[in-house]
């Protein structure tokens, strides 16, 4: 292991010692070492003291841990900066090619770069910790539980690494310097939504909570190192010399892939839509264990969220209250597209959220209904009422063609997940994107979109009349 | 040493290099000759396992470039036509960290990296940042790093571009002494007369392809016709009407010279000098009619143009 380390280390030492003889990047990380601590202390005991004076002495005692994420925090953000420019600034430089030309692999680059980037801030970040700490213990005696301090050690690091991964990830997609940096508001807005959680957290002093917010950065950077390694090829950082957008090219692309050269609806369907839905086997399988989990979340949040009594009487349901009902027409053709455009909007909203995240937002709005289900369920069952009879009435009629439907726009954005973060030689991630879209698409429109508009036709005109038979 | 054959690259539509076919032996200097864009750079960097070919293939040093990309990287010195130096780092540092990266061991790194400095003129400036080396300076010290360690092939990108015609001459001199029977080495330029000057054989490329390829000399006889030579007389021709050998024939004549060609070349010369001798004429000096490889360059590069032009029209 060490021996296959050893050419990345050799890239790691040089870049933190061409770090440290550039002034821009020392100064700000003595800063944020020495000075920032010292200042955090100082604020830390002044507000102590004046809270104090008003007997709200919870706010001190809560700002105090929190500015010690504070400290943590800040010097590691200048991690950004110096993987974009270690990354973009040397593809730009053109000083990468000698190593390009070495014998180094793309992985040895990677980790000895990543290693590079990530250590001196966050040395300089455990640094600053271990100031604000020795400061604060020395002027008003406090001093963290250990397992807080290994929390906030542990936060620091992970979320080093998820903007140094990150930084990574938009360097494949950059050839300027510039350019990374307008992409670099991809990390720095949802880092900085993150602080505030985080920082609320810190107020609240649910410490615990910091637990799977560690590990959910864990699995996030872990996600961003794989796609990066997938990425960061010799391949990309020569083979393009502009950013430049193409439409038409991409548009090209995409229409290529979806049509895969088919010249009729059932060609389409053999050539195109069946293979890409053979392809989906495994998503499938994971958004099913991934619903099943939902319908069983759901059924948690009936036992800690119960329904008032006698809110889920169905006694005397009958079939014109369906017709009455507000937004949707049941019992009514014009149900059918209003429904239909419904479901449509969710798939095309669960792509969207699972664009920026690697499909993860996206599979929890596949999730959300299947939530609902288990509440349902388990609060009827909570009336009195059985949920298999519940789901009988009101999920099996259409669900039976919905939630296939929706298992399956939930497996085609994993697809499109599970494509950018592998390895993909000679395509970009913009590239590997489009094909993925164009797969996407092709399991939309060929299967998804139909199914729905078949579930909403039985939604509308069975649903109704097996619910009243049943339970009215 | 170097073969390629059909190789081929594509970047999305554009066809970068278009079925290549090179050899290079050991010992051999190959000139790429081409205007910007025409597919050197990219040629090399898949010579150096850096671009993956779209189709056919090519092996360095006997390994193929894809499937043993890390060996023929070890095996290739390669000088980038952006000399990718480190500017905060001082040049001695720069090439002890180019050869740890080929794995040489410290003290004979040392030995190399002294002998290389000392080589390229370098020695007293070893420790000075390379952000303060002059552009002849860098050129030199990527040289060195390229031949750090000791690679049996030279990829050379555009090794004199941009430079003073002094460190031009000096890199020029550096590239001649790295000649020897155990190295091949390919030099990417538009420095016509530096092709000329520096290589065996010539490639030209344009758009990807190569339109022509063959030594000098040869590329000279096949788009200019044989050689011709000039015989410069003590006084002007009397208007005799000269009686040249056979197959020799009279292409021009001046106030006090003439000049011939033949199809054998220079092996005609002794027998012409001796014809006019022997017809009384006072025959001062003989020497070549000098063809620029220019001419040739040109020549080929509008004949594929007009073959463009003509097929797309």
């Amino acid at each position: 292991m060490l021996d296959n380390l050893r050419p990345a280390l050799i890239i790691t030492r040089r870049e933190i010692r061409d770090q440290f003889r550039d002034w821009r990047i020392i100064i700000p990380i003595i800063v944020l070492t020495l000075v920032f601590p010292a200042i955090m202390n100082f604020t830390a005991r002044q507000a102590t003291e004046f809270v104090g004076r008003f007997g709200a002495d919870i706010i001190g005692d809560r700002l105090i841990p929190f500015l010690l994420m504070v400290v943590g925090f800040f010097p590691i953000s200048i991690s950004l900066v110096i993987a974009l420019e270690s990354f973009v600034g040397e593809k730009e430089r053109r000083s990468i090619e000698p190593l390009l030309s070495s014998p180094l692999t793309d992985w040895h680059l990677y980790i000895g770069k990543l290693l590079a980037v990530i250590f001196p801030p966050l040395a300089a970040s455990y640094l600053g910790i271990g100031v604000y700490l020795f400061g604060v213990f020395r002027q008003i005696g406090w001093s963290p539980e250990p397992v807080l301090i290994v929390q906030i050690l542990l936060l620091t690091f992970v979320q080093a690494l998820v903007m140094v991964a990150g930084a990574v990830v938009i360097s494949t997609q950059a050839t300027s310097v510039r350019a990374a940096n307008l992409l670099a508001s991809f990390i720095i807005i949802p880092m900085a939504f993150l602080i505030q959680g985080e920082s609320m957290v810190m107020f609240w002093a649910e410490y615990d909570a910091l637990w799977p917010v560690v590990f959910g950065l864990a699995v996030l950077a872990a996600v961003l190192v794989r796609t990066g390694v997938s990425h960061f090829n010799r391949e990309e950082m020569l083979g393009r010399e502009l950013d430049s957008l193409n439409l038409k090219g991409t548009w090209r692309t995409f229409i290529e892939a979806f049509t895969a050269g088919a010249r009729s609806v059932p060609g389409w369907y053999r050539q195109a839509a069946f293979p890409a839905l053979k392809r989906l086997r495994t998503p499938v399988l994971l958004t099913g264990l991934v619903m099943a989990a939902a319908v069983w979340i759901g059924v948690g949040l009936a036992a800690q969220f119960p329904l008032p009594t006698g809110f889920l009487d169905v006694s005397n349901l009958e079939i014109e209250t369906f017709s009455q009902l507000g937004n949707v027409s049941l019992l009514n053709a014009a149900g059918v597209p209003v429904i239909w455009l419904h479901n449509l909007r969710v798939v095309a909203l669960a792509l969207l959220l699972g664009v920026f995240s690697f499909s993860v937002a996206g599979l929890l709005v596949v999730m959300l209904p299947l939530v609902l289900l288990g509440y349902f369920a388990a609060s009827f069952a909570g009336a009195g009422i059985s949920p298999f009879l519940f789901a009988t009435a009101f999920v099996v009629p259409h669900g039976i063609v919905e939630l296939p439907a929706l298992m399956l726009a939930g497996a085609a954005i994993l697809y499109i997940g599970a494509r950018i973060v592998a390895p993909s030689q000679g395509k970009s991630i913009g590239e590997v994107f489009v094909l993925g879209l164009a797969e996407w698409s092709q399991v939309i429109v060929g299967f998804v979109a139909p199914m729905l508009l078949g579930a909403a036709a039985l939604e509308v005109f069975v649903t109704p009349w097996v619910v009243v038979r049943l339970l009215g | 040493m170097i073969q390629t054959k059909d190789l081929t690259k594509k970047f999305d539509h554009f066809l970068a290099v278009d079925r290549v076919n090179l050899e290079v032996n050991a010992g051999e200097v190959l000139a790429l000759l081409g205007p910007n864009g025409a597919g050197k750079t990219t040629t090399v960097r898949m010579l150096t396992s850096v671009l993956t070919p779209t189709a056919g293939s090519a092996t360095v040093a006997g390994h193929d470039v894809v499937a043993e990309a890390p060996r023929v990287r070890a095996a290739v010195g390669v000088l980038t036509e952006n000399h990718g130096l480190y500017n905060r780092m001082p040049a001695a540092e720069y090439l002890d960290f180019f050869g740890q990266i080929y794995g040489i061991d410290p003290h004979e790194r040392r030995k190399r990296i002294d002998t290389l400095l000392g080589h390229f003129g370098l020695e007293r400036d070893r420790d000075r940042k390379i952000g303060e080396y002059s552009k002849g300076m860098r050129q030199k010290l990527s040289l060195a790093r390229a031949l750090l360690h000791r690679p049996p092939v030279l990829l050379l990108d555009e090794p004199t571009s941009a430079m003073d015609p002094e460190s031009a001459r000096l890199v020029r001199d550096a590239i001649t002494e790295l000649r020897t029977g155990e190295r091949a080495i390919i030099i990417c330029t538009h420095n016509l007369a530096e092709a000329e000057q520096l290589s065996d054989r010539i490639a030209i490329i344009r758009r990807g392809a190569v339109i022509a390829n063959g030594s000098p000399s040869e590329l000279k006889d096949r788009f200019l016709g044989p050689p011709e030579f000039e015989a410069r007389m003590i006084g002007p021709p009397d208007g005799t009407r000269y009686v040249l050998p056979e197959g020799v024939s009279i292409t021009a004549t001046g106030e006090n010279w003439i000049r011939f060609s033949s199809l054998l070349g220079e092996r005609s010369n002794p027998a012409t000098l001796h014809s006019l001798l022997d017809q009384g004429v006072q025959v001062a000096g003989l020497k070549e009619v000098t063809r620029s490889l220019e001419e040739v360059y040109l020549m080929v590069m509008r004949a594929a143009n007009g073959k463009e032009n003509g097929s797309a029209g």
